[in-house]
């Protein structure tokens, strides 16, 4: 499927089936409230919160240290550590790891950064096969699709898809969707795949710089699967990943569950401090753009996203044009305040995607103020040129007839005689689903004037 | 004390009610009111759409129109905010200054009664701009003591009755300029408040923000004209009833 240009036109597609969209509305809304629950269940969230953003403030004040003293310790533990600049070094690491053991097939744990870097399509390249383990991550690779949000990828398939998704490739009977029936047959599936790999990767949810150890949190264990049988374990982190200390992970496994899911906490949250006698661990330390956001001071507060997506779950504009309407594979409101980082022309359209509500700043566990970074781009992305010339125009217009009273006054004049006409024509983008008020036969100034003069 | 008060140019133009009835509630409790001739427009269409700096004039207009008043009240949430955030960007003291009436009316006046009566059931639309940009009350996502000034000051109403919402403060989908570029996520998310407001038996929906009772009312008089709009300042004026037909033509 071509990319569409932009957010409005991808969410026209979305919207074109209007029960679907009302359906994915309601299954992510339902997260939400499952989320709202269990926040409530914690009397000190909002001193978590806060404690939270400020170590994560604190680590991003010191990112290199922090960074460096996390390699030491992990490579003083026996973990073989490497650091990428960017996406295309990341993909040679791994694939140099996987040389180098002869490796032909990767089980993968779910990781945003690989879907970040493009990994997937790179080794396939070289003839490596790629399972991705995660439930939700395996559907869409079945169906060469990306995720469409960032914890649960398959969210926008319904069951009856999902069975149809086995059915076509895993030899499941047409028109299975049993949920557990449908589970049990990826179960088999996946599980011939963790006995037979020869290499395992995961992602990185925390990383800690005091003890070079490093935290993955999944619901179905198969971070644990792949990485306790393969010989070798491939952890890829972002630059951001870090934390301080151990005891600062209380704070943010606390948050992360609760923001995410809505559980009191992720099913597995698995410790690997170093690796198992006989087994190889490698971590990839990566940069990718994360240090230019560093320096953007407007910005840089984006780095301490956990990557719960309790912002996807809250946006209501998410929630009605699903995760494929964002032209980044990380989509929602942290998306679109990471995207124009990485190509401000090619997501042009994705801060403006958003009624700017502020609620992915208030559900946010580290309090990212998303919303008032999503205005600053927006500024900065017009300001590239990157916008439409009759939305220039019109701004520009609406500005210089503002300020001017007489223009002003005779521009409300018209408007308000014309409304009638505009509302049966239903010709522009407002009245074609919504009507203009009746107009008015005198403005407020008009009626003030008249006071002031009775007096 | 004089209040400077603010109408927006869109109140100006489409609602007048809505500005004469906050000029009769303000007056009413004892104030001194003055509407400054200038300024129409607070800048933040243009700002919400990337031309912060097209819109950077207006704010100039209304920093020396307004600046001899020691409050400035405006019966708009998200032009207030607009207003409070540019000036305090610049670091103008009459960031502190600006009022949305409900907040004026709650923390400035504390206003504990009011004349008014309303006797009907009333689905109040918590604005996101007044709500989570203001803190006119306490937003779902946050665990913090629940609190609603417009709802308080709603409650001292005779006869009306709040409705409960499923979603008690949902963004309705206006967003400014987002209502007409994405305008189909804009009206799905419309629809669906006025759904849980209908479906709730609301016979108005009122909002401290006449911009999103203009996108709800727009849609409503399509679906469900029964139920109407009415900005706050109509109802705690006690103006709301009337279809405020001004009883003079324009010149
Ligand atoms: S921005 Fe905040 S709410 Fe959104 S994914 Fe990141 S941590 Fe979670």
């Amino acid at each position: 499927m071509a990319q569409p240009l932009t957010h409005s036109a991808a969410a026209h597609e979305f919207q074109r089936d209007p029960a679907r969209a009302a359906w994915h509305d309601q299954t992510l809304w339902m997260v939400r409230t499952k989320r709202d629950r269990m926040a409530a269940r914690v009397p000190e969230w909002e001193q978590l919160r806060e404690a939270a953003s400020q170590i994560k403030e604190h680590t991003l004040s010191k990112l290199a240290d922090y960074l460096e003293q996390f390699a030491d310790n992990a490579a003083a533990n026996g973990i073989h550590v490497h650091w990428a600049a960017d996406g295309d070094e990341h993909n040679r690491i791994v694939h140099g790891i996987l040389q180098r053991h002869g490796a032909r097939k990767l089980v993968k744990s779910k990781s945003m950064l690989t879907e970040e870097c493009h990994l997937n399509p790179h080794l396939e390249k070289q003839g490596i096969e790629v399972i991705d383990t995660d439930l939700g991550e395996r559907i869409v690779q079945l169906q060469e699709m990306p995720p469409s949000h960032i914890v649960m990828p398959a969210i926008h398939l319904k069951r009856a898809e999902v069975g149809e998704v086995f059915h076509e490739h895993l030899g499941t009977p047409a028109g299975l969707d049993d949920p557990q029936q449908l589970t049990e047959a990826a179960r088999q599936h996946l599980r011939n795949h963790f006995l037979t790999a020869d290499a395992a990767l995961t992602g990185v949810n925390f990383a800690v710089a005091e003890t070079g150890g490093f935290v993955v949190c999944t619901n179905e264990g198969n971070a644990d699967m792949g990485a306790h049988l393969a010989p070798v374990h491939i952890a890829c982190m972002g630059i951001e990943k870090i934390i301080p200390r151990q005891a600062h992970l209380g704070v943010f496994l606390r948050l992360l569950a609760r923001s995410a899911t809505g559980q009191p906490s992720t099913v597995f949250s698995s410790h690997f401090l170093k690796p198992r006698p006989g087994q190889e661990m490698h971590i990839i330390i990566v940069d990718n753009g994360r240090s230019r956001q560093l320096a953007r001071s407007d910005y840089r507060k984006s780095l301490a996203c956990i990557r719960c997506a309790a912002c996807f779950n809250t946006c209501p504009v998410y929630r009605r044009s699903g995760g494929y309407s964002y032209s980044y594979f990380i989509s929602g409101p942290i998306g679109s305040i990471l995207a124009p980082n990485v190509d401000k022309a090619a997501h042009a359209s994705m801060p403006f995607a958003s009624t700017l509500c502020g609620s992915c700043t208030a559900v946010c566990p580290v309090k990212i103020d998303i919303h008032a970074q999503l205005l600053k781009w927006r500024q900065d992305i017009t300001a590239a040129g990157h916008a439409p010339w009759w939305k220039k125009a019109a701004m520009h217009t609406t500005a210089f007839v503002v300020r001017r009273p007489a223009l002003f006054r005779l521009g409300g004049w018209f408007m308000r005689r014309t409304t009638p006409l505009l509302n049966l024509l239903r010709l522009d983008p407002w009245t074609q689903s919504r009507d203009l008020p009746p107009a008015p036969t005198q403005t407020f100034r008009q009626w003030h004037n008249q006071q002031s003069n009775k007096k | 004390m004089t209040l400077g008060l603010f109408i927006p140019c869109y109140i100006d133009q489409l609602y007048p009610q809505v500005g004469q009835a906050t000029y009769t509630l303000l007056t009413r409790l004892g104030h001194q009111v003055e509407v400054p001739e200038k300024p129409a427009c607070c800048g933040q269409p243009m700002s919400n759409s990337g031309f912060a700096k097209a819109g950077a004039g207006c704010l100039t207009d209304f920093a020396r129109e307004y600046a001899r008043f020691d409050h400035i009240v405006s019966p708009s949430g998200s032009c207030v905010l607009h207003l409070k955030e540019s000036l305090e960007a610049q670091h103008s003291p009459m960031a502190h200054r600006v009022y949305e009436l409900c907040e004026f009316l709650h923390d400035i006046a504390k206003v504990d009664s009011l004349p008014a009566r309303f006797p009907h059931r009333v689905g109040l639309h918590q604005s996101c701009h007044g709500l989570r940009g203001l803190g006119l009350g306490s937003p779902s996502e946050c665990r913090v003591p629940a609190f609603s000034k417009p709802a308080r000051l709603l409650q001292m109403v005779a006869g009306l009755e709040l409705v409960p919402l499923d979603r008690c403060d949902e963004c309705c989908g206006f967003g400014g300029t987002f209502s007409v570029f994405e305008s189909d996520v804009s009206v799905s998310m419309g629809r669906d408040r006025i759904q849980d407001h209908i479906s709730h038996g609301a016979e108005f929906i009122t909002s401290a923000d006449m911009s999103c009772l203009m996108h709800l009312g727009g849609l409503l008089s399509r679906q469900a004209p029964q139920v109407k709009v009415r900005h706050i300042a109509e109802i705690l004026a006690g103006t709301a009833e009337s279809e405020a037909e001004p009883s003079l033509n324009d010149g």
